[in-house]
């Protein structure tokens, strides 16, 4: 089996431990993994701002970079959501050839933690302590991604899953609303830092690294420097190299 | 009512600055959303109940024509007179005509979002009638002078000590900060002038076609009085109100309070059909339907056509994010949330409210949780994109856009972008690993930090262990 990994925009700018960590347990499933290297943004952003022109655009570019792969695999619920649930909207009008390719790259895609629930034989991190995961809203509520990435995080060696309240409540990061509306954005945030402080657990994860820096982002600048944030992939994989956010 | 939306930005800020309007805001989870849950549970297939909801209220609006019609034929042969108004000038109008014609000079009114929307109080006081709300939160309101920031619990940006202010200063009674003693309080003042009264006018949460019936879920019981004391009732609907069938509005009767505010059944449902009989007791003599388009016609052929399908239940606004941090107000108008944010441009034009598709995170929750499964996060996207195309947006704001747009679609140009960001993003951060202030994203780093990153993309780092 082939599997493109599609890095994201976002961890090919600020994380590259994430991208390695994909790589890793990507490969562990047996997978031949190759990386596209002319793959830039899945669209999200444009789609967002009222430009699904250029989403479209990005789409059959991402279509065309990723034609031989039996699966796409994304380390992020909301680009994930893009391909799969966003992007056919966007073809509905489109020339039936457009709209097939569309539609064909749509049903392979998979969000990471979906794609290796099932598969991932052997968990390489290890970690010492608790860890409670945020449900991003993208993952959560367009794709259903609930159990799996906990699922993954359960077979970490030392880790201890912890639930936080109201895990599924949005952290207030929601792409350019986060530029666009930052107080408000920050005011939201902050219901979720009291949320993960208050879970004991020294350590939040999640699935979406727009979410985590947004989150670390704001524990930061509020005076928090211990509470630690990786994406869930980073732990399960045992990144080396991979500094926590805090 | 004046339209405020374009100053969102600013409404937003002074609603994060009131310590007491957040503390308010801070009981919706407990008071809506847990309450919803629970109801939700309790039923059993809630899922189910709201894919019914939502095709009830979809045939409803594939036929909207031959039921409003339907509706007034059955209304109107059982004594109750129905009326067009276009748009809200019209419907007050008609409403001052009604009051001129059946010598009306008191009138009490239960809570309806509708007549917000038309500004009646003031029309109607501007012509020399008496009006008086008689919904304790809408009455609140009325004393405090202000307007209400939520569709259905309309007083909840207020405390309780600023209610026993109000109404020592209107009512000169003893003070009392009772929430039982205030409530008392307000009902001897508000009892008498149900009596008083020459019209009543109401809203309409329902309106059946088969029978010509208006109906009303309410939970204090002034609804009652207000549509059966007085000579005359006035009731105004948006026309997008129709069902067909009695059968589909017991569909809808459980869906409604169990999403509004977790209640099984409001205290109240009400289904008014016509006037008095000549071997009743109650009702009007007079019973007057006015049916107000105000724009919504005009939706019906559009890409937002799925709000019409809205049942004005509040909890899209219960349980979004933003709504929970700026409270209502700041929406600038009459709706607020994510139903107000897609209801406002539709109704007043996207000019007068470009920010409001803005302020929304697309978490989802409001889709979630709506009733009638409208795709709120869908409609604000299509509202964005006409926001864009219609260059409603900054100049600033679409430059960035475009070029970001642009290296995008060209991967050795985006390659070396990304390279060199990811360069100067870890010399600005490298002390710290976070960035403090960043030039071109300055609405970030006033409240967050931006992550240094590497120093290397990662597309550079997983070449370079793959030697080559
Ligand atoms: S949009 Fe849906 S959730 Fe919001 S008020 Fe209307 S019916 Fe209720």
């Amino acid at each position: 089996m082939r599997v493109g990994l599609f890095i994201t925009c976002l961890a090919d700018l600020l994380r590259p431990s994430l991208a390695r960590a994909a790589r890793t347990l990507l490969a562990l499933t047996g997978a031949e993994v190759v990386v596209p290297r002319r793959q830039t943004c899945c669209g999200q952003p444009a789609l967002n701002a009222g430009d699904p022109a250029t989403t479209r655009a990005l789409a059959l570019k991402l279509a065309r970079e990723f034609a031989d792969c039996d699966a796409v695999v994304l380390p992020s619920g909301s680009c994930a959501g893009t391909l799969r649930i966003h992007y056919p909207g966007l073809f509905a009008e489109r020339p039936e050839a457009e709209r097939r390719d569309i539609e064909a790259l749509a049903a392979r895609t998979h969000e990471l933690a979906e794609f290796l629930d099932t598969r991932l034989p052997e968990v390489p991190g290890r970690h010492a302590g608790r860890v409670t995961y945020h449900d991003s809203c993208s993952g959560l509520r367009e794709l259903g991604v609930k159990q799996a990435p906990r699922a993954l995080l359960a077979r970490v060696p030392g880790l201890e899953l912890v639930e936080m309240m109201n895990a599924e409540d949005c952290c207030g990061f929601g792409g350019t609303f986060a530029l666009k509306y930052g107080a408000i954005s920050a005011a939201i945030c902050d219901r979720k830092c009291a949320a993960i402080r208050a879970s004991g657990a020294g350590t939040v994860t999640g699935g979406d690294l727009g979410c985590l820096m947004h989150l670390a982002g704001r524990l930061q600048r509020t005076g928090d420097t211990t509470t630690r944030v990786l994406h869930w992939a980073e732990i399960v994989a045992g990144t080396s190299g991979a500094q926590a956010w805090k | 009512m004046e339209v405020t939306s374009d100053k969102f930005r600013a409404a937003a800020a002074r609603s994060l600055a009131d310590t007491q309007l957040q503390r308010a805001l801070a009981r919706i989870p407990e008071r809506f959303v847990a309450a919803r849950a629970r109801a939700a549970a309790e039923f059993g297939e809630f899922e189910q109940l709201r894919a019914a909801g939502a095709a009830i209220r979809e045939r409803a609006l594939a036929r909207l024509d031959v039921l409003l019609e339907r509706f007034e034929a059955e209304a109107v042969c059982r004594g109750a007179s129905v009326h067009w108004a276009v748009d809200a000038a019209e419907a007050n109008r008609i409403v001052l005509d009604i009051a001129r014609g059946h010598g009306v000079r008191r009138i009490v009114k239960s809570k309806s979002m509708v007549t917000e929307e038309c500004a009646l109080n003031d029309a109607l006081e501007a012509a020399g009638l008496a009006v008086l709300e008689t919904d304790l939160g809408e009455y609140i309101l009325q004393l405090a002078r202000e307007r209400p920031s939520h569709i259905i619990a309309p007083v909840i940006h207020k405390n309780r000590e600023e209610v026993t202010e109000l109404f020592s200063a209107r009512h000169r009674r003893p003070r009392s900060t009772d929430i039982a003693a205030l409530c008392q309080e307000a009902r001897e003042i508000l009892r008498p002038q149900f009596f008083a009264a020459d019209m009543g006018i109401s809203g309409a949460n329902f309106l059946v076609a088969e029978t010509g019936s208006v109906a009303l879920f309410t939970n204090e019981g002034n609804g009652r009085l207000v549509t059966t004391l007085p000579r005359v009732h006035v009731a105004i609907a948006g026309i997008e109100k129709v069902v067909e069938t009695l059968g589909e509005l017991a569909a809808l009767a459980r869906l409604l309070p169990r999403s509004a505010t977790g209640q099984a059944i409001s205290n109240y449902f009400t289904l008014l059909t016509g006037v008095r009989g000549a071997t009743e007791s109650d009702g009007p003599e007079a019973f007057h339907i006015v049916l107000l388009d105000n724009g919504r016609s005009r939706l019906l052929g559009s890409e937002l056509r799925p709000i019409l399908r809205c049942i004005r239940c509040g909890a899209c606004l219960n349980h979004c994010p933003v709504y929970q941090t700026v409270g209502g107000h700041a929406y600038g108008w009459v709706y607020p949330g994510p139903m107000g944010a897609v209801w406002t441009p539709a109704l007043v034009g996207l000019e007068r409210a470009r920010e409001l598709p803005e302020a929304a995170t697309f978490c989802g929750q409001c889709q979630v949780a709506c009733p009638v499964m409208i795709p709120l996060p869908d409609l604000l996207r299509r509202l964005r994109t006409r926001t864009t195309a219609e260059h409603l947006r900054p100049a600033r704001e679409r430059l960035a856009l475009n070029l970001w747009g642009y290296a995008a679609r060209h991967p050795r140009l985006y390659a070396l972008l990304a390279a060199f960001a990811a360069r100067v993003l870890y010399r600005l951060g490298r002390r710290r690993g976070w960035v403090r202030w960043l030039p071109l994203a300055a609405g970030w780093t006033a409240t967050r930090d931006f992550p240094a990153g590497e120093g290397r993309t990662a597309r550079e780092v997983l070449r370079r262990e793959r030697g080559g």
